[in-house]
């Protein structure tokens, strides 16, 4: 039934701002964003968030709830206690905008630098065949609705703005395992140049990209260690680089 | 302030599927592509398609080819489709899920590595081309992926990846400008700042989808307002059929969070049942006539067709979206719904959890995440939701081109005719692809015969004023309230069941809201303030609303998405008429306009005694058009 909860909302803009303490009535089964809807249709009609789908399917509805990136359609309110304040603030490792929505461009520049997939030329619309295993490895990565809260959480570039060049972050290295996995896909040195150009080593698989993921998808098991274990066997087994010399084998 | 300008060759109101099937076709023929989208880019309600994108490929029943398509198209739009549209689709549909895959989506396959193919209602074969239950998201990843493609392509030539093909995400257009009779652009602002943008094109392609907000409960996120049908509407095209709304037949009722969100046709395809609150799987008793040799009436032969398809007619689960949602309705009128309103569907007793989890798997990842309901394990609680438009912009076929209106071409949802009176489930991702391509092309061919057409200063300052208008008003409505008053309106008077009365009660109350929507005023500043949003689209909402109202009390039968009580059966001499809507300034009327007639070639692809219950007997005598 329905009852009144605490709610405390950061607003501002990249200039000020600061947590604003709301009371606001929440109905059974309901999810943070149905509060925080029903504060800007009754208590603060220029409350910017941003939202789709509602279905956790689009991955627009990213902010932190009680400090921990979530996407407030998929948080229902009676997880929290009855007494408990539900704070919510905007994605810390992206600029501020206004209010719970920020400046996600990072993002849309990353994707851009990674090479697209290359279909074989001799194979035309149609031909192609491939098995449902073999396509089910990338096909875990193509569930990504990309929320960005892997990228928002992954501490190379939370608290240091200065590695966002250099690091595409866990969303882009799934990308990269998605194409490297591909069965038709080929574009080659995929994981050379994950760890060269994308900053692959950059992380240290503490796993909390995969921890925060509300597709489930193993992002450091399935994508990141498979990707370093072959750079690794590439770069430092001796015999396979002395092969990559002489052979002019295709390593990675 | 100096006004942000761009001008292109091709302008693209919307990054859904349409949207961007259309801007790749425009760029690969070497045009300037400029794409508009309300959300982030990659956002857009595509994602939210489950099911599947039908196209005879025949990879799983061999039997399938465009011309069964064709017919259960025809046959699901209750023969209001336009047939030219039925027809291309399904010959191209094929191609065009063929062409994704070189682009890199990686679609479920079958034993022999080919493209699985899944059975929907409607589809005399499995048809629907398949990602799990995602479908949708790897469509528009897909062609996300190709467009920065492309980009890169353009970077590595000149040096600038988004020279040839660039995406202004957060951005809502509020006028389609035109000079001398012609397209010349379009003016709108950006979300985030509220600042105004112009753009100089030749060519615009709307692509902005449907218009559920307008109803109270919908399975469209708040971007389904309805922009593109009205932006339309004002730009002097017309509006074909908006009388048809598809209230998918299962979306949630319980619990409220999730109300509305949608439950895929899938969930049936694989073996799904209805009943009501006595246990009772009353889908048997709503079979129509039109379709009694198709469907089983019997619990044994529905059961047997899982697994033998040849020598079994289907489960009636499987009719089309139209007969199951007046089903569960009038169940639920009846008094044998569930507590919330709705009936039980349940896929827990046929198959097993893990079976489940691999087939469906947002399905169940998202009942159990956001309801704490596990559907492997118990039944969910469905109803009817609006989901798609049918009606839309009049195109011509071939082209995608508004008539009436040079230069402005519509793909998508948001376009009228292919899907007559009822759209099948898995008709709606392929009719992106194969109309947006359409677009594209017909905007190129456009552009390269025109030229530009510089917008004037006139034009401009007029749409720049209409954005100032709400702050400049103090202490007016607010754009909250209007809107919820309107969903209430659209639901009760305009919603699944209608009545001549209650229609006409519809038109009055929209026109007042309309009035007072004149004055909404908005408080707060310019940036990204969702008040200020609301009241342009609000506007957009108004329009679609008064020309749906308008429309169904103008059809005076019940087909396919309309369903008046007061003519409850279908009526020949209506098939032949499309209701075609068009705005003055000042409000919508509505005229009747006949059905293109279907040529011979089509007409005789159907066994003439399926016509005869469609078609009044001189169309039968005559047997086609030429």
């Amino acid at each position: 039934m329905a009852r009144n909860i605490k709610l405390r909302i950061w607003r501002g803009d990249s200039t000020d701002g600061g947590l604003k303490d709301v009371v606001v009535e929440a109905n059974e089964g309901e999810v943070v964003l149905d509060v925080i809807h029903r504060v800007q249709a009754t208590q603060m009609g220029d409350l910017a968030v941003r939202w789709n789908c509602k279905a956790g399917k689009c991955g627009s509805c990213s902010m932190e709830i009680n400090g921990k990136p979530r996407l407030a359609c998929m948080t229902q309110v009676a997880s929290f206690g009855e007494q408990e304040t539900i704070t919510v603030t905007p994605l810390r490792a992206f600029p501020i905008i206004k209010d719970l929505v920020t400046d996600v461009s990072f993002n849309y520049k990353k994707a851009m630098e990674i090479p697209a997939y290359e279909h074989p030329k001799e194979l035309a619309p149609g031909e192609a065949r491939m098995q449902q295993i073999d396509v089910e490895r990338s096909q875990e990565f193509r569930k990504c609705i990309e929320c960005f809260l892997c990228q928002d959480v992954c501490h190379v570039v939370r608290d240091h703005e200065e590695n966002k060049k250099s690091f595409a972050g866990p969303r882009f290295f799934i990308r990269i395992a998605e194409l490297d996995m591909h069965p038709l896909d080929m574009l080659k040195n995929r994981k050379k140049t994950a760890q060269e150009e994308h900053g692959l080593g950059m992380c240290n698989i503490t796993k909390c990209c995969t921890e925060v993921c509300p597709e489930h998808i193993k992002i450091t098991d399935n994508a990141i260690i498979p990707m370093k274990e072959r750079v690794a066997d590439i770069k430092y087994d001796p015999v396979r680089w002395l092969g990559t010399k002489i052979r002019k084998r295709e390593g990675l | 302030m100096t006004l942000e300008r761009h001008t292109y060759d091709v302008l693209v109101i919307g990054a859904g599927g349409a949207g961007l099937r259309a801007a790749v076709e425009a760029r690969e023929s070497g045009l300037r592509v400029a794409i508009i989208c309300k959300s982030l880019f990659g956002k857009a309600h595509t994602v939210m398609a489950e099911g599947g994108a039908a196209a005879s490929m025949g990879n799983v029943n061999d039997k399938d080819s465009w011309m069964v398509h064709f017919r259960d198209t025809m046959r699901g739009g209750k023969f209001l489709s336009n047939f030219r549209m039925a027809e291309l689709h399904a010959k191209e549909a094929p191609d065009r899920i063929w062409e994704l895959e070189t682009w890199g989506a990686l679609f479920d396959r079958t034993k022999e590595g080919k493209i699985s193919q899944r059975n929907f209602g409607g589809h005399e074969y499995p048809r629907l081309a398949h990602v799990g239950d995602r479908t949708g998201l790897e469509l528009i990843r897909t062609m996300q992926q190709k467009i920065v493609q492309l980009q890169q392509k353009d970077g590595r030539e000149t040096g600038d990846m988004e020279s040839g093909i660039k995406v202004f995400a957060e951005l809502t257009i509020t006028d389609i400008l035109k000079e001398n009779g012609k397209i010349s652009g379009a003016y709108g602002y950006w979300r985030e700042s509220g600042e105004e943008v112009l753009f100089e094109a030749p060519a615009v392609v709307i692509a902005t989808g449907g218009v559920g907000k307008t109803f109270k409960i919908t399975s469209n996120s708040w971007e389904g307002t309805g922009d593109g049908h009205a932006l339309a509407l004002k730009a002097g095209a017309n509006l074909v059929d908006m009388e048809f709304l598809q209230f998918h037949p299962t979306g949630m009722v319980w619990p409220p969070s999730v109300r509305g969100i949608l439950v895929t046709e899938s969930v049936r395809g694989e073996g799904g049942v209805l009943t009501n609150n006595l246990g009772e799987r009353f889908m048997f008793k709503y079979i129509p006539d039109v379709f009694k040799d198709k469907y089983a009436d019997n619990e044994a032969e529905a059961d047997r067709w899982y697994v033998d398809q040849d020598n079994n007619r289907r489960p009636p689960e499987l009719l089309p979206r139209d007969e199951v949602a007046r089903a569960i309705n009038t169940e639920v009128k009846s008094g044998r719904g569930t507590e919330h309103g709705g009936v039980f569907l349940d896929v827990s007793k046929r198959i097993s959890a893990d079976i489940i989890k691999k087939r469906l798997p947002s399905m169940w990842h998202q009942f159990y995440e956001l309801a704490g309901v596990d559907i492997t394990k118990e039944a969910m609680e469905v109803g009817p939701t609006c989901h798609y438009v049918m009606g839309g912009v009049e195109v011509e076929p071939d082209t995608a081109a508004a008539i009436g209106v040079p230069g402005l071409f519509a793909a998508g949802e948001v376009a009228g005719g292919m899907h007559g009176s009822n759209r099948l489930g898995g008709n709606s991702l392929t009719d992106l692809l194969v109309f947006g391509r359409r677009a594209g092309m017909g905007a190129v061919e456009y552009v390269k015969k025109n030229g530009a057409n510089p917008v004037s200063e006139a034009a401009t300052t007029a749409a720049a004023n209409k954005i100032q208008a709400p702050f400049d008003r103090e202490g007016g409505e607010n754009s909250y309230s209007l809107h919820a008053e309107l969903q209430e309106i659209t639901h009760n008077l305009v919603g699944i069941i209608r009545t001549g009365s209650e229609l006409k009660d519809a038109i009055t109350k929209i026109a007042e809201i309309r009035k007072r929507s004149a004055n909404v005023s908005v408080s707060g500043g310019r940036k990204f303030n969702p008040g200020f949003h609301l009241a342009f689209d609000l506007d957009n909402m108004l329009l679609v609303a008064e020309s749906t109202a308008k429309s169904a009390i103008n059809r005076e039968e019940s087909r396919g998405g309309h369903t008046r009580d007061d003519f409850p059966i279908m009526n020949e001499k209506w098939r032949q008429i499309n209701n075609i809507s068009s705005f003055d300034g000042n409000q919508v009327s509505i005229r009747e306009q006949a059905l293109p007639a279907i040529p011979k070639e089509l007409f005789d692809l159907f066994d003439i005694h399926e016509l005869e219950k469609y078609m009044t007997p001189e169309e039968i005598a005559k047997g086609g058009s030429n």
